[in-house]
């Protein structure tokens, strides 16, 4: 695959072209491209300088989500021939995502799950008004690796702590890192009820999702050397 | 639809002018000797340096003054406009302090201080025209008028709002705008300063600043009436009673103006304020005193003329919630009544003091203002109901095409110094410390736009044979290696 159909794929997803991305990855298959390679050479570097105009104030939310919809449209070309070839994109990790209990707004918490999505991780979104049991049961179902729990007001934010004690009472805290947000959050309230991390807006949780599975991979690694 | 704010109805501007017409007439107003002639001989009686103007000859007058006119940056671009609706901004002028970056206290300012003002207000589109915002304390006080113009004209390229500190200086001033223009005709074609001009209120009009109002029509260069009645001092106590008194010193320098030069540029100023009666104190931060801008302006644009007035300035003596709150409301006030130059912005303390950290933070309230006078527009075929088509009661509008197509039209985004929320929950800085490392940045950006070589050396060599005159051995805020090279 030449060079510059990799930056035309990088550029369709900073462009936030859905048409375009799913043009280049059925012309990348056309001409024999590995998906993997599309995927990695062309659209993940895409959202990679997405993340960083949005970090320096040169993208924008409504930007950001085209983009994550332009990843969708190559993903779908893309992910049918993956997995014929009998591969599939390794996932960054797997992460149950939800509003808390009592609390129903919506936005902050869907575009985390649209920018994980975009970068690679697996996404259960339970929506909102969430109990920490249904969080738990989830976690423990597809064996999450990141619980996020988002909650906008400051009388719903108590309950994220709530989150963290059902899945103590699941015995799935030790597997499961905690991330929280919302409005009110702040790191001293995640370091109060023992969360693992504070993300301050949609694009730093996918940077926090990211340190906390390499923390994970870190104390899985360590494990193993222990025991051998 | 422009959103506009009115004071006044037609028949109270109709009696605000009745009575200026009546007040440049009996009183009548004070008059220097170097405008007794010329007003003599347009008809005007003239007695212990009392002229008593007629009705018809001051509505002559008016008649004549241009109905808008521009000024231009260093480049030729018409880069203000003054006349009907059209807002601009510049920072205020003349300030004898500036708070001090490091420990914000005020302390007399220095050539130093007026760069990085000129620079950091070089930077900021909100910020249409350059003032020479400040009198340099590290230069003789005798050519402290021309010297901080040249460094705005040596720093920047933007329009300059300026003015002269005397009748004989005005000449040097204008002998120097002429040199970086490139001579007096591509002065007066292209006129890159505007010179304020203040009446003494009130109604007297001294030997310097009626000097001043005839050189300037007969340069050619635009002269900005800047009158400053104060309300229950020098000026009737009553709001109305001083927008009178404002028009009619208006009026009357207007009358001198265009009998020097008929059809000479001029525009309608204030700087009005309230006497505050229990610290007497005339508060700039004041509503009364916005009142009286917007007021006095409304009168000038009754008259079709250009508009000037002083706003944006607060009088707490640091950057808190009182000096911003000040600020901001009078720039949304003076950008809702369209007038033409809004001076003011990075001044607190009553005038006596810049701030080049409240400089930036002005430049937010100005953005504002400046989006808010642009209104509500219908930018789509159907208001709603067509994207409501798209997302049904799904709530989605984020995705929508129209959302990223229409939100940089609808929304204005300001800079850091503003806390919208992107440092999180944990908090942003305080604005001091987010005003100070926007300064920075704006700093950092910054570079000295220069003029071609041959132009610079004329000016260097202008400003040493000026300032060897008063004793100025160097030529402070512009470096050595710069002004040796260019000289020799």
């Amino acid at each position: 695959m030449p060079e510059n159909s990799y930056s035309a794929m990088r550029q369709s997803i900073v462009d936030g072209a859905p048409d375009t991305a799913s043009d280049l990855a059925r012309q990348a298959l056309a001409a024999g491209v590995a998906p993997l390679e599309a995927i990695n050479e062309g659209y993940v570097p895409g959202m990679h300088d997405v993340g960083e105009q949005f970090a320096r104030g040169q993208m924008f939310l409504p930007d950001m989500m085209a983009s994550a919809e332009a990843m969708r449209a190559a993903m779908t070309v893309l992910e049918p021939e993956l997995k014929r070839l009998g591969g599939e994109r390794p996932s960054a990790g797997t992460v149950v995502l939800g509003t808390t209990k009592g609390d129903i707004h919506e936005i902050g918490k869907t575009l985390v799950g649209t920018l994980l999505t975009a970068h690679g991780f697996s996404v259960h979104d339970l929506g909102v008004d969430v109990s920490g049991e249904k969080f738990a049961a989830k976690a423990s179902e597809v064996k999450a690796d990141i619980v996020g729990v988002s909650a906008l007001l400051t009388t719903t934010m108590r309950n994220q702590k709530g989150v963290i004690e059902s899945l103590e009472r699941a015995g799935l805290r030790a597997q499961v890192k905690v991330m929280v947000g919302g409005a009110p959050v702040s790191r001293k309230w995640a370091e109060e009820i023992g969360a693992d991390g504070y993300a301050k807006d949609a694009m730093s949780a996918v940077a926090l999702a990211r340190e906390l599975m390499e923390a994970k991979t870190r104390t899985a690694n360590n494990a193993a050397l222990e025991s051998a | 639809m422009r959103p506009k704010l009115q004071l006044l109805d037609k028949p109270l501007v109709e009696r605000i002018l009745i009575e200026a017409f009546e007040l440049i007439h009996d009183p009548g107003v004070r008059v220097a000797p170097y405008v007794v002639e010329l007003l003599r001989a347009a008809g005007i009686s003239v007695q212990d340096g009392v002229a008593r103007i007629p009705e018809a000859v001051a509505r002559r007058a008016l008649q004549s003054v241009p109905r808008e006119f521009y000024l231009y940056d260093r480049n030729g671009v018409a880069a203000v406009r003054y006349g009907r609706d059209a807002v601009h901004f510049d920072p205020g002028s003349s300030c004898l302090n500036i708070l001090d970056p490091e420990t914000q206290k005020a302390r007399p300012a220095e050539s130093g201080d007026l760069v990085r003002l000129v620079e950091v207000a070089e930077m900021l589109p909100q910020y249409a025209a350059q003032s020479t915002a400040m009198v340099c304390n590290d230069v003789p006080a005798e050519i402290g008028d021309w010297y901080r113009l040249l460094l705005v004209l040596w720093h920047s390229k933007k329009p300059v709002v300026t003015g002269a500190f005397s009748a004989s200086s005005l000449h040097v001033l204008l002998e120097l705008l002429a040199i970086e223009s490139g001579g007096g005709d591509a002065l007066r074609q292209h006129p890159r300063a505007i010179f304020d001009v203040c009446p003494s209120p009130p109604l007297n009009w001294s030997e310097f600043a009626s000097q001043n109002l005839v050189d300037l029509a007969r340069a050619g260069v635009p002269a900005e009436i800047v009158s400053m009645p104060l309300a229950g001092a020098t000026a009737p106590v009553t709001l109305s009673g001083s927008v009178v008194q404002h028009a009619a010193e208006c009026i009357s320098g207007i009358t001198i103006h265009q009998l020097a030069k008929a059809g000479a540029p001029i525009v309608w100023g204030a700087a009005p304020a309230i006497f505050d009666m229990r610290s007497g104190k005339t508060p700039m931060g004041a509503i009364e005193t916005a009142m009286l801008d917007v007021a006095c302006a409304e009168v000038g644009k009754y008259l079709g003329l250009p508009t000037h007035a002083y706003m944006v300035a607060g009088d707490g003596r640091v950057i808190d919630a009182q000096v911003e709150m000040e600020s901001g409301m009078s720039a949304v006030l003076g950008a809702l009544a369209g007038i033409n130059m809004i001076s003011g912005a990075g001044m607190l303390d009553f005038l006596a003091c810049h701030s080049i950290e409240k400089l930036v933070i002005d430049a937010e309230a100005i953005a504002s203002a400046q989006r808010l006078i642009e209104g509500i527009e219908p930018r789509t075929e159907t208001l709603a109901t067509a994207m409501f088509g798209q997302t049904g009661l799904s709530g989605e509008f984020l995705k929508l095409k129209e959302t990223r197509d229409l939100f940089r039209k609808e929304q204005h985004f300001p800079s850091a110094v503003v806390d919208r929320g992107l440092a999180g929950s944990d908090g942003a800085p305080d604005i001091l410390h987010r005003a100070r490392a926007r300064v920075e940045e704006l700093l950092a950006a910054y570079e000295r736009p220069a003029l071609a070589a041959n132009r610079e050396a004329e000016i260097i060599a202008f400003a040493q044979r000026e300032g060897a005159k008063a004793g100025l051995m160097n030529l402070p805020a512009i470096s050595p290696t710069e002004s040796s090279a260019l000289a020799s």
